[in-house]
């Protein structure tokens, strides 16, 4: 199985919309042992002048890679799941993350670039909340191993 | 929070951490972020993909790595942007009671840009001496 190279510049329209909850929140901050008190209590989030629990800065993965997910599941794409190792992963915050948000995300595949017998994909993923206000942008890449890769 | 840019100077250094993984932090990680891949908590198969076991998820040490910064600046919203590559796997050993993997995380100012009032903080995240994320960077505003 190999990637359609016909891939790149397509683009994933908006996934379900993903509510943004306070237990997530803390629940997310734990298992990556952020401690900040913004992530846990909603008056410490005040005094710094959020509206709610604040995500950490890693959080918007859990929202990019269900748009990813759209991707792998592709069968035009013809990505086996099992060779995929995560390359790159970049984060631009557009405005925190907040409890409360509820986020959408698009997916575009910038490029598809052949490796020997694999490749490498890079996926931006353009979240914003349901009313449009653009809240990050989650660019990602990942290797899809070939045969004997 | 009192940092100012003006008191800031490329090349320096904004302190170091470690941390300790366990078989546990990945399992609570999966759960957390919804990324269940059996190579970061099923031995068999990490070892039938050719991995040296399980091994932790790329975005657990990429998220678990900007508390340092966070501690520094003292706002997780103050990150505006954080990037990284991942170009080794971190092996996460099933003890009993103790640490599977150490990780070392250390930081300095890579870059300063008074006219968007922001920092580039650069990490340099190490496993048994081998850099496991490259061009580990964490863009921060400086209110």
């Amino acid at each position: 199985m190999s990637i359609n190279p016909e891939l790149q510049g397509r683009s994933y329209p908006a996934s379900e919309p993903y509510q943004v909850g306070r237990e997530k929140i803390r629940e997310f901050a734990r298992a990556v042992k952020a401690t900040h008190a913004a992530h846990y209590d909603v008056a410490e989030a005040g005094r710094l002048g959020y509206a709610d629990l604040m995500a950490p800065p890693t959080f918007a993965v859990i929202v990019a890679q269900r748009a990813d997910a759209q991707l792998i599941a592709d069968p035009e794409a013809g990505i086996d799941f099992t060779r995929v190792v995560h390359a790159d992963q970049r984060f631009t915050h557009h405005r925190p993350i907040v409890a409360g948000d509820e986020l959408i995300a698009e997916l575009h595949v910038d490029s598809v670039r052949a490796m020997g017998d694999g490749a490498l994909l890079t996926t931006r993923s353009e979240i914003s909340t349901t009313e449009g206000e653009k809240v990050a942008t989650a660019v990602s890449s990942i290797l899809v191993r070939g045969e004997g890769q | 929070m009192s940092i100012a840019l003006s008191e800031l100077a490329t090349g320096q250094d904004i302190g170091s951490s470690t941390l300790e993984i366990s078989r546990a932090d990945l399992v609570r990680y999966a759960g957390a972020s919804g990324d269940f891949n059996p190579i970061h908590w099923n031995e068999r198969f990490a070892r039938s993909v050719d991995l040296p076991g399980v091994i932790a998820h790329g975005m657990f040490t990429m998220g678990a790595a900007v508390q340092l910064v966070t501690d520094w600046i003292g706002d997780p919203g103050a990150v505006i942007d954080y990037q990284t590559r991942f170009t080794r796997p971190v092996p996460v050993e099933d003890i009993d009671g103790k640490a599977g993997a150490v990780v070392e995380v250390t930081g300095v100012i890579g870059a300063l840009d008074a006219d968007n009032s922001t920092a580039r903080v650069d990490l340099t995240v190490t496993f048994n001496g081998q850099k496991v994320l490259v061009k580990a960077q964490a863009v921060v505003r400086i209110w």
